[in-house]
């Protein structure tokens, strides 16, 4: 129980009359890698966006370390600094440079001093082999780059988790690699990550515990030895011969 | 041709005579314009920013009872101050507050009046001038913000509203140039403005023609000044659309925690192949990898 950094219990979400999540349970441990397989329009992105709470969940519980966030009058901007996300559109800011996207955060969010943060967001630009590029605006760089610096900027928040919401979609094939190895890396030094990815081999290579969403229920889930290996549901089964195909 | 001789003597006569209170008619009239448009402005973003707070269905009942009003009143502002002529806020705010306070207040300096009218009414046309340049940025920059833990605050100041000012600059140069224009309407609370210099000067010489002939080109003068300052700045606000790429050799990779898929092959961007074709990119103005 110790090292359980996110659990989320009888999660629920609707829009309206369109129920998209139903009955979540979950849990994320320091150190997991987990993958979220499932056809698109499963509730794959809901789920990441309830986590991070850019969705308010319509029922259940999520415990960050024990203590709900979704209550009423709970500081969901503190609990975000924490909870890091690389979105599929990049999401960096236009109106600033590379350097200052990783800056930024650390300076106004976690008050640190411009000169602290800078060799803070250097090291992780550094890292995603973005450090050439520190002055180029977002407009001026490649997807694949833009996408490298948002991990970048979510990582010099100093996450304790961090959630990808397929962050190599929105990529053209030859970008897709670079910002994977980037990803890989980070899960071999240790990072807690959750992943949503259309990638089957990097969720049967890299993560320790696979989760294959099917209309908002998590249908099956275990090491993806298991889940890719002797699927149990037939559902998976289907979902899994379409890759193999493709 | 007779005429324009004609006219260009009595343009002379009428310069020599009052020169000087043209001069300081556009002179007060830029002034006026001038601050209108800047504490407008900032009106208009007050005004806009209070708009877009967003509540939710979670937030405690007091909150968004307090938010609803705070729009209703935005609202009403807005359709009051954008619905009637300036000419008539100035009368109704004049002699408004005398009327009111049976003179136990007014304006005693015609500037303050002045300014307040146009200030609140160049306000109720940025307030929505504002509302649409923030609903115009990506909802995606407002998310990257709150993934990082901004606040509602600091994602708007960091974030939306410096996107939102370069979006409405064109708007806030209309305004501008419109409030050079129609601030001509001041003369009705006895503004000593550029018009009213017009209107002291064929009161007294009824040269009406030259004196207008007068006004039309020191109007275009300033209008016309005004736009060129305004896409300068326009430009200014955007930036270099080139960036220095940092010398490699100053920064080493941190050996063994990122090997580079391309390593080597001309889409490695650490390559010489690649750094070239970049510039090249650059040069020649193409933005990379939009979609
Ligand atoms: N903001 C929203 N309003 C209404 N419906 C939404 C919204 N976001 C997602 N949905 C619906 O929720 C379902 C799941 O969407 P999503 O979580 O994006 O799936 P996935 O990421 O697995 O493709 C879809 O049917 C989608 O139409
Ligand atoms: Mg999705």
């Amino acid at each position: 129980m110790a090292d359980k950094i996110l659990q989320v219990n009888h999660l629920s979400k609707a829009f309206g009359s369109n129920q998209v999540l139903r009955d979540i349970d979950f849990t994320v441990a320091k150190g997991d890698v987990t993958s979220i397989i499932g056809a698109s329009g499963s509730g794959k992105s809901t789920l990441l966006r309830c986590i991070n709470l850019l969705e308010i969940p319509t029922s259940g519980e999520i415990l960050y370390h024990g203590e709900n966030v979704t209550g009423r009058g709970y500081n969901a901007a503190a609990y975000r600094s924490h909870v890091g996300m690389v979105f599929q559109s990049f999401n960096l800011f236009n109106n600033m440079t590379v350097l200052e996207n990783c800056i930024v955060g650390q300076v106004k969010v976690l008050k640190k001093s411009r000169d602290e943060a800078r060799t803070h967001a250097m090291y992780y630009l550094e890292k995603v082999g973005m450090a050439p590029y520190i002055n180029a605006k977002p407009r001026q760089i490649s997807g694949g780059q833009k996408q490298r610096v948002a991990i970048a900027r979510a990582l010099a928040m100093d996450p304790e988790v961090l959630l990808f919401d397929e962050p190599t979609s929105a990529l053209d094939p030859e970008m897709v690699g670079e910002v994977l190895n980037v990803m890989r890396s980070l899960a071999r030094e240790g990072m807690t990550m959750l992943v949503v990815t259309h990638e089957m081999a990097f969720a049967r290579d890299v993560s320790n515990h696979v989760v294959y969403m099917n209309q908002g229920v998590i249908c099956e889930e275990g090491t993806p030895a298991e889940v890719f290996g002797n699927p149990q549901m037939q559902e998976t089964r289907d979902f899994l011969s379409r890759f193999r195909n493709a | 041709m007779g005429k324009f001789v004609q006219l260009f003597a009595d343009i002379a006569k009428l310069w020599g005579k009052y020169g000087s209170s043209y001069i300081t008619g556009m002179r007060n009239t830029l002034i006026l314009a001038l601050v209108g448009t800047v504490i407008g402005c900032l009106i208009g973003f007050v005004c806009g920013v209070l708009n877009t707070i967003p509540y939710t269905k979670n937030d405690p009942l007091p909150k968004r009872f307090l938010l609803k009003l705070v729009r209703a009143i935005v609202r009403i502002y807005v359709e009051v101050f954008r619905g009637t002529p300036m000419v008539l806020q100035a009368v109704f705010v004049f002699y408004g507050l005398p009327y009111f306070t049976d003179s136990a207040l007014k304006f005693t300096n015609i500037w303050v009046a002045a300014i307040l009218v146009v200030s609140i009414n160049t306000g109720a046309y940025m307030a929505e001038s504002v509302r649409g340049g923030i609903i115009s940025i990506d909802p995606g920059q407002t998310e990257g913000a709150k993934a990082i833990g901004m606040n509602h605050v600091q994602t708007m100041t960091s974030v939306i509203l410096p996107q939102a000012l370069r979006n409405i600059m064109p708007q806030i140069g209309n305004n501008f140039i419109i409030n050079v224009k129609d601030t001509s309407v001041m003369f009705i609370i006895g503004f000593p403005d550029f018009f009213a210099a017009h209107r002291a000067a064929v009161g007294a010489s009824y040269l009406y023609f030259p004196s207008a002939t007068v006004e039309m080109a020191g109007y275009l003068t300033m209008t016309l000044i005004a736009s060129f300052l305004l896409r300068w700045a326009e430009k200014r606000l955007d930036g270099s659309s080139s960036y220095e790429l940092v010398q490699e050799d100053q920064l080493t990779m941190t050996a063994g925690t990122y090997s580079h898929p391309d390593r080597g092959t001309p889409f490695d961007e650490r390559s010489k192949e690649y750094r070239d074709q970049v510039s090249q990119e650059l040069k020649y103005g193409r933005t990379r990898g939009e979609r």
